[in-house]
């Protein structure tokens, strides 16, 4: 393959020739940096330009629009908590199932599957996180959605959880709870393929000296890989935390779009990405989509805050490990 | 491994108080992990013959070769393919020279401080919701113009320059260190070698990234919604302006009360679904094959 790309030698050059080849090297190097330049532009334009987009509603509401709840276009009463709610709540309850077994997936890939069941349950999850959000969505609002509905929120209802004020009234196909169980179906994929690359990355050896002492396997992954790989396993949720405040589409289609803080997660609210996303039928001017772009800023910094957060830990564990 | 930490009976460290507990412990870590990996598939499996079973049936020539149906009339899609082939076509063109070109600049010419801060950037413009992204463009452009399929591209060709970038990097970095110094010897520039030599020796690597992005930005939604959204249901190419998508066309049907445009959602779901999962199968063979091709080497 490499030995018929060669080219022969060139020829003796004149200087001016040469010269044109250190000109192509510069050039080919010019365009990379400006590629560069550009792409690390694009991140501060994006940052810039939804700030700026909001600014009018920041100078008009000021910050007390993010613990203000209301949204009411008739009396112009607008505030961000509803939707922050609605973001913090789904996003957190989709990372609370989500972690446990996300860790449990990559552990069942690396330490207990044998290869070669490991390596097509590995496609499978990984096919679970390219189905595209709008179809989760749709799968979410006509067929989980009638089953969480009609099974899952009697069934939890039934527990000893019932009790609790945020699993009261009546189950409702779309709502906070699905909403958040759509979102940990997409937030698994993610987090368990970072923990997967963690885990694999672990030294045998150190894996092996703990089962010799006698330690059983459970007890050599808390002790040695989970030790090992804790501020990862941390940065790999905060990065499915980020896909999940981040995500508009499945889950406005599965929330239900209510413009009030429920009590119960069964009750239908909304989210700041989905909020975004069903004013865009009205978004044909800046003045009426004022405040929406507020919410889409407020998304925006937090899901930046979040990424940065999650990229610092990993770039800490990087230099840490090459440290070892 | 695993017969080592089953089979110990012999405890001579510890009293054996405590065993069966650990022993029960172990068993129920390992019963969690396979029910663990065995609710993903069954999840994944649950979503894919849902979709077969209530898209298939619609799934007709009509329904590729006639635009949306407007009230009620049998209709398809081919107005959402069209328009979505055409966007993410056009995403690509934007994207993928720049992405590749940000990748060279990384491995190629870079310090290891400046690749690793790159690298940093990629990381978190990957992070930024596509929703925000769609913000964006919907105020740099879109504001004043009106919405275009052009537009949609660009906000497409954002959240696949990162992802592009980042595979053509992670590839480019595989790339042996003695095909590069093969080439200088011979006196070869070192652009040239990196666009003759380097470049071709990472092809695969390369187009598995463009893949699976393209498989990606080809189902999103919400960079569209603000871009090019509003469109007529019509076949058209004419792409300066708005045109219907194939993921707008879903999400607008799955909110429908109409039964027929829930069939056409859940149709037009599938088709996505296929040319999705087919591309990222094909991604992965194509990629093992060359990541083996290229570490052999």
């Amino acid at each position: 393959m490499t030995s018929t790309t060669y080219e022969p030698p060139a020829a003796p050059e004149s200087d001016l020739r040469r010269s044109g080849i250190r000109l192509g090297d510069l050039l080919f190097k010019g365009i990379a940096i400006l590629a560069a330049l550009a792409a690390t532009g694009l991140l501060g334009l994006i940052a810039w330009k939804v700030l700026d987009l909001a600014w009018p509603a920041i100078q008009n509401f000021g910050l007390s629009f993010i613990w203000t709840e209301a949204w009411d276009p008739v009396t112009q009463d607008f505030g961000a908590l509803i939707f922050i709610y609605g973001t913090v709540v789904t996003s957190l309850i989709a990372l609370v199932i989500a972690t446990p077994l996300s860790i449990a997936i990559a552990l069942f890939l690396t330490e207990i599957a044998p290869r070669r069941l490991a390596a097509p349950i590995a496609t499978m999850v990984e096919l679970l996180a390219a189905i595209p959000s709008v179809v989760l969505g749709l799968w979410g609002i006509l067929v989980f959605g009638p089953w969480v509905r009609d099974h899952l929120e009697p069934w939890i209802q039934a527990t000893p959880l019932g009790a609790l004020p945020v699993f009261s009234g009546d189950p409702s196909q779309a709502g906070i709870l699905p909403a958040a169980l759509v979102l940990t179906i997409m937030i698994i994929p993610i987090t368990s393929a970072i923990c997967r690359e963690l885990f694999i990355r672990v030294p045998q050896d150190l894996k092996d000296g703990a089962l010799a002492l006698g330690s059983t396997r459970w007890e050599a992954i808390r002790g040695v890989v989970f030790t090992y790989t804790a501020p990862g396993i941390a940065a790999a949720v905060l990065l499915g935390l980020g896909r999940a405040f981040g995500e508009a589409i499945a889950v406005n289609q599965t929330i239900g779009n209510r413009n009030t803080i429920p009590t119960s997660w069964f009750e239908p609210g909304d989210s700041l990405g989905s909020k975004v996303a069903s004013e865009y039928v009205g978004a044909t001017s800046l003045q009426q989509a004022s405040s929406i772009l507020y919410l889409a800023a407020i998304l925006m910094v937090i899901s930046l805050a979040t990424n940065v957060v999650a990229q610092f830990i990993v770039v800490r564990f990087e230099r840490a490990r090459r440290g070892v | 491994m695993s017969q080592l930490a089953a089979a110990d009976p012999y405890d001579v460290t510890v009293k054996s108080n405590g065993l069966r507990r650990r022993r029960i412990v172990e068993k129920v870590f390992g019963l969690l992990a396979i029910g663990a990996a065995i609710f993903a598939c069954f999840i994944l499996i649950a979503v894919l013959t849902t979709l077969v079973f209530k898209g298939a049936s619609s799934l007709n020539l009509d329904f590729f070769t006639k635009p949306r149906p407007l009230f009620g009339e049998k209709g398809g899609i081919a107005d959402a393919l069209v328009g979505s082939a055409l966007i993410v076509g056009m995403a690509m063109i934007m994207a993928i020279p720049v992405a590749v070109l940000v990748a060279i600049y990384m491995s190629e010419y870079a310090g290891p401080k400046v690749a690793r801060s790159l690298k940093i950037v990629l990381d978190v413009l990957n992070g930024v919701p596509a929703i925000v992204v769609g913000v964006f463009v919907f105020g740099i452009l879109v504001v004043g113009h009106g919405q275009s399929a052009v537009y949609g591209a660009f906000a497409l060709a954002i959240l696949m320059l990162p992802m592009v970038s980042r595979a053509t990097q992670e590839i480019l970095e595989v790339v042996p260190r003695s095909l590069r110094d093969a080439s200088f010897a011979l006196g070869v520039t070192k652009w040239r070698t990196t666009w003759n030599i380097v470049l071709p020796a990472a092809i695969g690597g390369i187009l598995t990234g463009v893949v699976i992005a393209v498989a990606r930005v080809a189902g999103e939604t919400a960079p569209l919604l603000f871009t090019t959204s509003i469109a007529a249901s019509e076949i058209s190419g004419d792409v300066s302006h708005a045109l219907p998508t194939l993921p707008v066309t879903i999400f607008v049907f799955s909110e429908s009360p109409d039964p027929g445009e829930q069939a056409a959602a859940w149709a037009a779901g599938l088709v996505l679904i296929a040319f999705v999962l087919v591309m990222n199968v094909l991604a992965k063979l194509f990629a093992g094959r060359k990541r083996r091709q290229l570490e052999g080497s």
